[in-house]
């Protein structure tokens, strides 16, 4: 099953660090709001640099 | 039709917007956040001397000033920095809720147009120059511009958008997490760095006193070493160090380490501040290089318009600037780095008692380096032609 980054907005501090290290442009901070886009492959590397926790994969 | 579109009002673009602006172009600043400096992505350090040299300072959004800085390695081993003379403050620790503001209003004062609440979404090219996509409310917008200056941060998409960097890997950034504490029991004159493997993964833990007993304590680590976020360190890192305080704020952020680039510029584009990757390396501190590279591309800024000449190729001038202000520091330091990713927790240990109780009078990686070398001539070989 493929796998997209989903974040727990409870625990989103929105700092960005997860635009920064998207290769896909596939997420964006919008002020203080997350929004992860179809481009994501799953590929994780948001989910390793958020520094609270916030990002999972799931299948979609 | 502007002469600069400014994206994004930190430090960087609203001393961009003020420079270009003094110099009478007509500037438009933007920023999607509806307040500017908030949420606050920073511990606030900064030498009093790279401040002074680009605003006027205002105690207004000084929260503290420090005369010196303590490091400390996995076994408690000290290293201390400070001036000679007591009193002598060498070092403010920043209120950048004002200060990123302040700054904006200067942007606004010398004759900027400022919008907030608005995003850069894009931009494509025009005979004249660009057309910048914005969207502001909820509602596309498009302007004209000249000249746009990407001061839009460690997410930086203009700089990718226009193919002058490329995204950062997960060795080459800070993932960060601070608490503003009250109620502390710490000496308020000194900041505070803790190293090690384990407390830290490629990054530092830091206590930069903020007055009335309150502190930002905070944390980096490389995500490529780390093995769990940032905040976990943090919370870890309090409890060993036996930190008693309160949490009043929470702070969550990203800095790039990834040295000097080797162009900011793109045919009418200039990059400046993180956006640029230009904080140090070493420090994760970018609010000084951000600041002068805002200047500098202010500057180019207006001798492109009186040249009318956008090119890459003649806005390079900024690239020389900035540099020769600090590129050369992003370098080093970036060396440095790699040195000390390598070195082991006792290693660490044995490099700072070779140091420690030495008199290191100046508060920079320069004077630490240079102590280092002196008791340790071993270490020539390895970056001695860094700093000879
Ligand atoms: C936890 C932490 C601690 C730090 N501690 C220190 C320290 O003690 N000392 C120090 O010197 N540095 C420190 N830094 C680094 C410092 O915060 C940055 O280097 C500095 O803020 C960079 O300034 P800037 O103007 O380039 O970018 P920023 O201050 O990040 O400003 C960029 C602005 O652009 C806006 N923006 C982004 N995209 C868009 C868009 N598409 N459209 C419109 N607006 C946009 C953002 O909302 C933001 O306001 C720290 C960083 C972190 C994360
Ligand atoms: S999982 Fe990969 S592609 Fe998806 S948002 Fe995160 S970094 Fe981007
Ligand atoms: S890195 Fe984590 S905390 Fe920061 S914006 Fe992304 S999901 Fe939120």
């Amino acid at each position: 099953m493929p796998k997209r980054a989903v974040v727990d907005r409870r625990k989103c501090a929105y700092c960005g660090a997860c635009v920064a290290v998207c290769n896909l442009n596939a997420n964006e901070l919008i002020e203080t709001y997350l929004e992860i886009n179809e481009n994501c492959n799953g590929c994780g590397i948001c989910v390793k640099t958020c520094p609270m926790g916030a990002l999972s994969l799931a299948e979609v | 039709m502007f002469d600069v579109v400014v994206v994004g009002a930190g430090p960087a673009g609203s001393m961009a917007a003020k420079t270009a602006a003094e110099k009478g172009l007509n500037v438009l600043l933007i920023e999607k956040r509806q307040e500017i400096g908030t949420p606050v992505r920073c511990a606030e350090g900064i030498s009093k001397e790279s401040l002074k040299r680009f605003v006027e300072i205002d105690k207004k959004w000084i929260a503290a000033e420090v005369i010196g800085a303590k490091i400390y390695t996995p076994d408690g081993t000290e290293v201390v920095m400070a001036e000679e003379m007591a009193g002598n403050e060498v070092g403010f620790v920043l209120e950048r809720k004002i200060f990123d503001r302040h700054l904006a209003r200067l942007a606004a004062k010398a004759g900027a147009e400022v919008v907030v609440k608005t995003t850069a979404l894009g931009f494509e090219r025009t005979q004249n120059g660009l057309r910048v996509k914005l969207r502001r409310l909820g509602e596309e917008w498009e302007v004209e511009t000249k000249l746009l200056i990407g001061a839009d941060g460690v997410e930086s998409k203009i700089g990718r958008m226009a193919g002058i960097i490329k995204t950062l890997k997960i060795s080459e950034i800070e993932s960060c997490a601070q608490y503003l504490m009250s109620g502390l029991d710490i000496d308020e004159n000194y900041t505070y760095f803790y190293l090690g493997n384990e407390l830290a993964p490629g990054g530092y833990a830091w206590i930069f006193p903020k007055g009335d007993r309150s502190a930002n304590v905070g944390i980096g680590v490389l995500p490529s070493l780390a093995k769990m976020a940032a905040k976990h360190y943090l919370d870890r890192f309090i409890e060993k160090a036996g930190i008693k305080g309160k949490i009043v704020e929470f702070v969550a952020g990203a800095v790039p380490v990834y040295g000097e680039i080797d162009t900011a510029v793109a045919d009418n584009i200039m990059l400046c501040g993180d956006a640029a990757y230009h904080s140090d390396p070493i420090t994760g501190g970018g609010i000084a290089n951000a600041l002068s590279a805002g200047y500098h591309a202010g500057l180019v800024a207006s001798e492109a318009v009186a040249r009318k000449d956008f090119s890459a190729s003649f806005l390079k001038r900024y690239d020389e600037l900035w540099k020769a202000d600090f590129g050369w520091k992003l370098r080093r330091n970036k060396k440095l780095q790699e040195f000390f990713l390598k070195l082991d927790d006792s290693t660490l240990n044995s490099l700072a008692k070779s140091i420690a109780g030495k008199n290191i009078k100046e508060m920079s990686v320069q004077a630490i380096i240079t102590e280092l070398l002196r008791n340790n001539p071993s270490l020539l070989g390895l970056f001695g032609e860094l700093f000879s």
